[in-house]
């Protein structure tokens, strides 16, 4: 356990060591940093802006208003973005393994895992979480919320168990990249297609896609379970109260299969090379 | 264990899967490595050379932790490298040649400094080392130099420094001399020369230049097919790859191919002079005699082998040998 916990530390430490030294080099180009921030957060506007469009024509979108669809907006970009931004780059880990480049990776004193997420750390993803903290702000000035402890607390307990659990689907993706070359467009359909589904209410979808989000990858944890709490809204698929708290139970539950997926894949590559 | 570097009988089987068909696909093994046994004393500077494909990369990834051997017994500094890779890592060094570890947008200074925290060395050691790389591989007015700018010879020798700030006791070299200027590589086998003989680093060494090897390594072993073929010195490896010594001769006049001499052929003429092939391992003295007791001898010299066909000659299966091999040895 005391190895363990030193092997993460010692992991973080060489994460905050690795992205330093790509923030660094991205502050070599400044000029192409600032235009490439720009774009990312106007690329993850226009998602915003197709909901505003929809409800220029009708009032409520399955029911939901406006701030409320900004408020789901608002929280799955938000996590996703921090995913994204901390993890986003594990995906590359495939051309890593095709190249070979992996190897010089595994000869380091540190973790791989580390040195795998840090890769190419992309200081432009911040783009994607201001918009979704802009909107999450926007939208809690415009609900009409009774806020109770409970309900003030599920909201920055649901930004980061969401961002765990697409956390998680960012290491497991790269696990599989280990195995199969084109892994990383399954990954996408669960992380960018995960953001995207959970922007707008659940009520728009059928419940048989409800309840794959729920309870095979269970991304509805992310911030459908919890916000319909928080917005007074009643779960279609009639989940116990308790569950609307289960979020980080089920953040460490993939963090956990993530991570098993992770080494299993990694013992793999060194058993069979590429 | 007497070794610093033990490998006893190891082996690294792939399963390769080939598209055989639409749908079909035939697994069949490779055996990368099978079955290699060697040891390398503390302090020693090793040659490891093969062809493509003969399993250098994978016996250096083996000996690095990466890849897990599939049967055998290997160590490296008494440790266990694909269950300890993580320990063993600070130390040992790797320069892959074609790989380069250092930041490409950054000054080269940047590189060493991650290095020095990765692998937390204390600043006093970290300075000398730097500074002693510095001077050998003359690297003094590109420390402030982005990576990028770098010409290859240059970033060559900022790897080999990265890879030697942590005092390792093993360097490992893929290539590392692969399409350097000639200067570059003066430079690079002198700085290995000079680290091996003051440091007392291990080093193992695959190479393409068998300058490298003549020019740094008193032992050089051969690998093929996944099997150690030679062990020993640079000559022992002409006796085995049955190389030949080249006698030219210049006669008075055009005359036919020199016939009638025991163990010797003509491989080429070119108007009175000619070329005459004989076993390296024969001196060449009695040759001479004979040859100028038959012949108007005008004048003479002796070629040693190439090494590149030497080795080149190893690999070759069957051996090229138009020649019986009594007549050769008579």
């Amino acid at each position: 356990m005391a190895d363990a916990l030193s092997r993460a530390a010692e992991g973080l430490r060489a994460y905050g060591l690795i992205v330093a030294m790509w923030v660094r080099s991205t502050m070599a180009y400044r000029a192409s940093f600032l235009m490439m921030a720009a774009g990312n957060f106007a690329a993850t506007a226009l998602d915003f802006v197709a909901i505003l469009i929809m409800f220029s024509h009708v009032r409520t979108l399955g029911g939901f208003s406006l701030p409320e669809v900004a408020f789901l907006y608002g929280t799955t970009s938000t996590s996703f973005g921090l995913a994204d931004l901390l993890l986003g780059n594990m995906d590359k880990v495939g051309r890593r393994v095709r190249d070979g480049t992996l190897d010089t990776l595994l000869v380091r004193p540190v973790p791989v895992l580390a040195q795998v997420a840090a890769d190419r750390f992309a200081l432009r993803r911040l783009g994607r979480i201001s918009q979704g903290v802009l909107l999450l702000g926007w939208s809690l000035m415009r609900l009409d919320i009774h806020w109770t402890p409970v309900r003030l607390l599920l909201v920055p307990l649901m930004l980061v168990s969401g961002a765990a659990i697409f956390g998680a689907v960012f290491v497991a993706g790269a696990a599989f990249q280990f195995k199969a070359d084109d892994a990383a467009e399954v990954q996408n359909a669960f992380t960018y297609g995960g953001t995207t589904l959970l922007q707008y209410p659940p009520t728009l979808f059928a419940t048989d896609l409800v309840r794959g989000v729920t309870f095979v990858v269970p991304i509805a944890f992310v911030n459908w379970v919890p916000a319909l709490r928080v917005l007074g809204r009643e779960n279609p698929l009639g989940l116990p109260p308790w569950a609307d708290f289960a979020s980080p139970l089920v953040a460490v539950v993939c963090c956990a299969l993530a991570g098993l997926a992770w080494r299993a894949g990694l013992r793999s590559y060194r058993s069979t090379g590429s | 264990m007497d070794g610093f570097i033990e490998l006893d009988r190891v082996e690294k089987v792939f399963d390769v899967r080939r598209r055989a068909g639409l749908l079909r696909r035939e697994r069949h093994q490779v055996r990368a490595v099978d079955g290699i046994s060697f040891s390398v004393p503390r302090g020693e500077m090793v040659g490891y050379i093969g062809p493509n494909g003969a399993g250098k990369s994978t016996t250096i990834k083996m000996l690095t932790g990466i890849l897990t051997p599939s049967g055998g017994r290997l160590r490296v500094a008494g440790v266990d490298p694909s269950r300890d890779r993580t320990r063993l890592a600070r130390r040992i060094g790797v320069v892959f040649g074609q790989r380069t570890t250092l930041w490409w947008d950054l000054p080269l200074r940047d590189s060493y400094g991650l290095v020095r925290r990765m692998y937390r060395i204390p600043d006093a050691r970290y300075r000398a080392n730097l500074e002693r790389c510095v001077e050998l591989l003359d690297l003094g007015k590109l420390l402030e130099v982005p990576v990028r700018q770098l010409s290859l010879g240059q970033r060559m020798r900022g790897d080999i420094a990265a890879a030697l700030l942590h005092d390792p006791d093993v360097l490992y070299l893929d290539e590392p001399t692969i399409g350097l200027d000639v200067i570059s590589k003066a430079k690079v086998r002198e700085f290995l020369r000079e680290v091996n003989a003051t440091q007392g680093t291990t080093v193992l060494l695959t190479t393409h230049d068998l300058t490298d090897i003549e020019q740094l390594c008193r032992r050089v072993m051969v690998i093929d097919h996944g099997r150690l073929v030679h062990d020993g010195d640079l000559e022992g490896l002409h006796a085995v790859g049955e190389s030949e010594r080249t006698l030219v001769i210049d006669l008075e006049r055009e005359l036919p191919p020199v016939t009638g001499i025991p163990g010797v052929r003509v491989v080429r003429t070119e108007g009175p002079r000619q070329w005459l092939a004989f076993a390296a391992t024969r001196s060449a003295a009695p040759l001479v005699a004979a040859v100028a007791e038959r012949y108007p001898l005008v004048d003479l010299s002796v070629r040693e082998p190439d090494i590149e066909d030497v080795i080149a000659r190893m690999y070759a299966e069957p051996k090229p040998y138009a020649v019986p091999h009594d007549e050769r040895t008579s």
